[in-house]
């Protein structure tokens, strides 16, 4: 392959095949300075900025959505070109033809569709209505397989969230093939892997196969076609940065014009796009402040991403997330750090834009990270609370140095990996229903092996142990095969065409599985092994409280009796899972990950014997429970980093809040302490961190006065939000966290 | 006292305004001053707290190192840690072994030879130097003035980097003229490499609740950032970085 839009990169394996990442190798400079040399927003962002600005005010206005367009199926090519500013913007294209105007997508299902637009004051059309009459969604093919047992585990929250209804997110379709090669060339390698595919024999899965790529080849061609309405042709490569990243972009509204996934994820972009940025700079046709203006453009697009929500739905995952992670920084395998400039320009939206929630931004941390690099990280966590932090150093061993973060932390190499999403279990939930022996204290719903309640006046380790492990067991194959059911139908009914198009054909599948309520489950289990835990039992019989009598060890205080506990659950888990066979036999993984959902679920379960009170939140992903910590805060990551990657390969989430004066006198010591701090806690293993340098009483103030803090973000899950998008419910949870104080 | 245990009142695993860094910190138990500013009233009981023995208070440092960076460490506040000094002085070599930063927040009133042990095994002590004035010194400590000076005088011997520490109190030694006493010591001392001015709060009013003890400064307004601030400009005159 040889294209004049190459001209000035250094040739490699990419030329022969699709192969971003040689081309990335072959042709990044690492930087290693400080942000010295970044740009302020010009006078032009600024203006484009405040239109968005009062775009998102109306928005909020109305309510959470400005408009709904209810005669339109979303798809790449359904509605005219949409801008904001069509004179004055760099990047363009909406999903729909005005900007913050919601697309319906009833692919998921149309019962889904229909109560969004009636929640905000929309009906649906008779058109859409009636053009899915006869069409059956994916969620109409789940609900027509899955068991009695399957509904029930839902009914009773023991399964929350799944994703049979709604897109299943968490796909990142490698969009900077588009840029570097142009559609044509990845429509000619489709063809050709749908020839060598039809070599072979017909059986169902090459049948299914061969369906699939034709649908990619299609969707690429309607990629080309939207992209021409908005007057580019992207069937060729990009020849410069700002064609780069339009032509990525436009891969990317693709994607969020077909889908309504739960989350939709960018990739790993900005080192990518520093290539072209710099090329730009030494031929002289760009300057570092078009540069950071091409970045701004790009994010103020990210920002004005929108998808149709059910309130149901927000009240699990608050905030109207999108999840646009962006991965950021990290190692080669060949030790070059894949930090550049445009690693710092992408960050630095975050000063020149404002903080924000979106486009998620996650640096990945490595100890061997500029220095310079890490302490610009910090100084924006501190003044901007918008930073998520994922460990290089344990993913990179398994996904190689050109994956991205899906959602808030799944890792996958990125073109060649992809997830089938599946949303979470409650462990505590569970470990009461083990103590009830299969009767849900909350729903009264039977459901697993029917042991009855324990009998004991005191609870047993060991037999609520052994009792627990039968549940687990029992779960985790019914987990594992209502997953199945679920990514047949989305296959069946609501396959990825743009998103898949963008990956290699012979694609490597995972299936994350979750768990919610680590920390409520392992401080009981502590409980019942080191205090004296009495049952309480309604005139059913049924154990529906418990008197704990006597301290004892809590998870987040680095105390290995109660640590280990919470191990072996991550591990026990995984391990049954793994029994069970999946779907297209994709690689079994797990995460301990709630984002704001942890409220829900604390909602839908009883009293537990650490204490926590029916109906009261858990902590959120695999945080301790709040103000259990009475050592201090790195007490508090020493614990969570107890807990092995290699058990939750999907993630292990926690949140890290510290009130500014905690963390040293004067800015330059914060910045220091803040390396420091995430340098000792990567250093052990640990996964993620999100980290908020604030005060509570600033949300506090936020909580009585929302319209004084319109835009004051905050990271919660694996995802940051616009704290006053959140429910009451989810606010008042979040300013219960632990903050850590100046002891 | 005894090598193998001290009593500590608790332990905090992340610290940062106690000496440089990121800083494991133990408040030790027991002290002989009864300071109407003090803030941790709960270390005061010699007998209070709880025993730890010197394997597990090793342990739970070192759980920390990894987060120290090239500055942190350890920092032994309390209550007044030299009055623990004996087993200190059998505890550091550890910590020393294992190329931990240690620093001892002491209000110097001890100064016998176990305490000068202590002194030569630590990297860095924060002298709570509380009053300049004698009179004050003797009225909100019941200890003189003399005894700090004299510790000082001690550090400054050996060469033992020092940095001075002194709450703010409003009305008590908020004047420019305490405060330039305070900074002028550096003049005289060259074992002071930084001067710290604290800014009384009364956050611990809840503790002296909890303790039934009369908090003596209850009716004193907290000092604000706006006071301390003001104060450090005086630093510059005596070429002390604010």
């Amino acid at each position: 392959m040889k294209f004049d839009a190459w001209k000035g990169f250094k040739r490699g394996r990419w030329n022969e095949s699709i192969d971003v990442r040689d081309f990335i190798q072959n042709n990044y400079q690492p930087y290693e300075g400080d942000g010295s040399f970044l740009s302020g927003a010009t006078a032009r962002t600024s203006a484009l900025l405040e239109k968005f600005r009062l775009l998102q005010k109306k928005e909020q206005e109305n309510g959470g959505v400005l408009d709904i367009d209810v005669n339109t199926v979303s798809s790449l090519c359904s509605y005219a070109p949409g801008y904001l500013d069509k004179e004055n913007e760099i990047i363009v294209g909406f999903q729909t033809d005005e900007p913050l105007k919601r697309g319906v997508n009833p692919f998921g299902g149309i019962r889904m569709a229909r109560t969004s637009c009636e929640a905000y004051g929309y009906k649906l059309s008779d058109d859409v209505e009636k053009s899915f009459k006869y069409r059956t969604t994916h969620n109409d093919g789940v609900f027509r397989v899955y068991t009695d047992e399957m509904k029930a585990a839902r009914h009773c929250a023991l399964l929350t969230g799944l994703p049979d209804a709604y897109g299943r997110g968490r796909i990142i379709g490698d969009y900077r093939r588009i840029a570097l090669y142009g559609i044509d060339v990845l429509i000619e390698e489709k063809k050709k892997d749908k020839a060598e595919i039809g070599k072979n024999l017909m059986t169902s899965d090459n049948i299914r196969l061969l369906e699939e790529v034709a649908q990619q080849i299609r969707f690429l061609g309607l990629m080309k076609e939207m992209a021409a309405m908005y007057g580019f042709d992207i069937s060729v490569p990009a020849t410069n940065a700002r064609e780069a990243i339009q032509w990525t972009y436009f891969g990317y509204l693709a994607a969020n014009k077909e889908q309504n996934g739960a989350a939709m994820s960018f990739g790993r972009t900005s080192t990518f796009f520093d290539i072209y940025i710099e090329r730009d700079l030494k031929n002289g046709t760009l300057t570092e402040e078009q540069a950071q203006e091409l970045i701004d453009d790009l994010v103020i697009k990210l920002r004005m991403a929108r998808h149709l929500r059910t309130p149901e739905y927000n009240e699990l995952f608050g905030g109207d997330p999108m999840w646009i992670t962006e991965s950021i920084g990290g190692m080669g395998e060949d030790n070059r750090t894949l930090v550049t400039k445009s690693s710092f320009r992408i960050l630095h939206t975050l000063r020149n834009l404002g903080p924000a929630p979106e486009p998620n931004l996650t640096v990945l941390w490595s100890e061997r990270l500029p220095e310079a690099f890490k302490a610009f990280c910090a100084e924006i966590s501190i003044d901007t609370d918008s930073i998520q932090y994922e460990n290089d150093d344990i993913m990179r061993p398994s996904y190689g140095d050109d994956y991205a973060i899906a959602c808030c932390v799944s890792a996958m190499k990125v073109g060649k990996q992809m997830q089938f999403f599946g949303a979470r279990t409650n462990l505590a939930k569970l470990l009461l229903l083990a103590i009830n022996g299969g009767t849900d204290n909350v729903f009264g719903t039977k459901i697993g092996p029917q042991l009855g309640p324990i009998k004991s006046d005191v609870l047993d380790y060991k037999e609520v142990n052994d009792r627990f492990h039968i549940y687990l067991e029992w779960l985790a194959s019914l987990y594992v095969n209502t997953m199945n059911c679920i990514h047949y139908m989305h296959d069946k009914y609501a396959y990825e065409k743009s998103q898949m198009a963008l990956h290699d054909t012979n694609v490597e599948r995972l299936m994350a599985f979750g768990v919610a309520g680590l920390s409520v489950a392992a401080d009981s289990l502590s409980a019942i092994k080191y205090a004296t835990v009495k049952p309480v039992r309604n005139e059913d019989g049924l154990i529906v409280d418990f008197i704990t009598e006597g301290d004892f060890p809590k998870f987040g205080n680095d105390d290995d009796r109660v640590d280990m506990i919470a191990h072996d659950l991550l591990h026990d888990v995984s391990f049954e899972l793994k029994k069970t066979p999946t779907y297209k036999n994709a690689v079994h993984t797990l995460s301990a990950l709630t984002i704001t959902s942890n409220v829900m679920y604390g909602k839908k379960t009883g009293s537990t014997p650490d204490g926590r009170k029916a109906g009261e939140p858990f902590a959120p992903g695999a945080n301790p429970m709040h103000n259990r910590e009475v050592n201090g805060a790195i007490a508090s990551l020493n614990s969570v980093s107890k807990l092995s990657y290699l058990d939750a390969r999907d993630g292990i989430s926690n949140t890290f809040s510290i009130v500014p004066d905690a963390l040293g006198k004067t800015r330059k010591e914060q910045i220091e302490n803040l390396v420091a701090i995430m340098g000792g806690y990567f250093g052990n293993c640990a996964h993620h961190l999100n980290v908020n340098v604030m005060n509570r009483e600033l949300l506090i103030k936020a909580y009585e006065h929302p319209e004084d803090y319109p835009n004051l973000t905050i990271r919660v899950s694996g995802y940051a939000v616009n704290f006053c998008k959140l429910s009451r419910e989810q606010q008042r949870e979040v300013i219960s966290r632990t903050f850590h104080e100046c002891c | 006292m005894n090598i193998n245990h001290c009593r500590i009142s608790s332990f905090q695993s992340l610290g940062t305004v106690d000496g440089p860094g990121v800083r494991a910190v133990v408040f030790m138990q027991g002290c002989p001053l009864r300071c109407s500013c003090c803030h941790n009233p709960e270390t005061w009981d010699i007998n209070g707290g709880s025993l730890i023995n010197s394997e597990e208070l090793f342990h739970k440092i070192l759980r920390c190192k990894s987060y120290f960076g090239s500055k942190g460490g350890v920092t032994f506040s309390g209550g007044e840690p030299l009055l623990q000094s004996e087993f200190l002085a059998s505890f550091l070599p550890a910590l020393k072994e294992e190329d931990i930063h240690v620093a001892i927040d002491t209000s110097g009133c001890i100064l016998n030879d176990k305490a000068k042990e202590v002194i030569a095994l630590s990297d860095l002590i924060l002298l709570d130097y509380k009053y300049t004035d004698p009179k004050a010194y003797k009225e909100y400590t019941g200890m003189d003035l003399s005894k700090a000076d004299e510790f000082l005088s001690y550090l400054n011997s050996v060469n033992k980097p020092t940095w001075l520490r002194q709450v703010i109190i409003p009305t008590i030694n908020d004047s420019k003229e305490s405060v330039s006493t305070l900074y002028s010591l550096k003049e005289k001392y060259a074992c002071i490499e930084k001067i710290e001015l604290l800014p009384f709060r009364k956050l611990c009013i809840e503790k002296y609740h909890a303790l039934n003890i009369d908090f003596p400064f209850k009716d004193i307004r907290e000092a604000t950032k706006d006071d301390i601030d003001s104060l450090k400009k005086i630093a510059s005159f005596y070429g002390c970085a604010p």
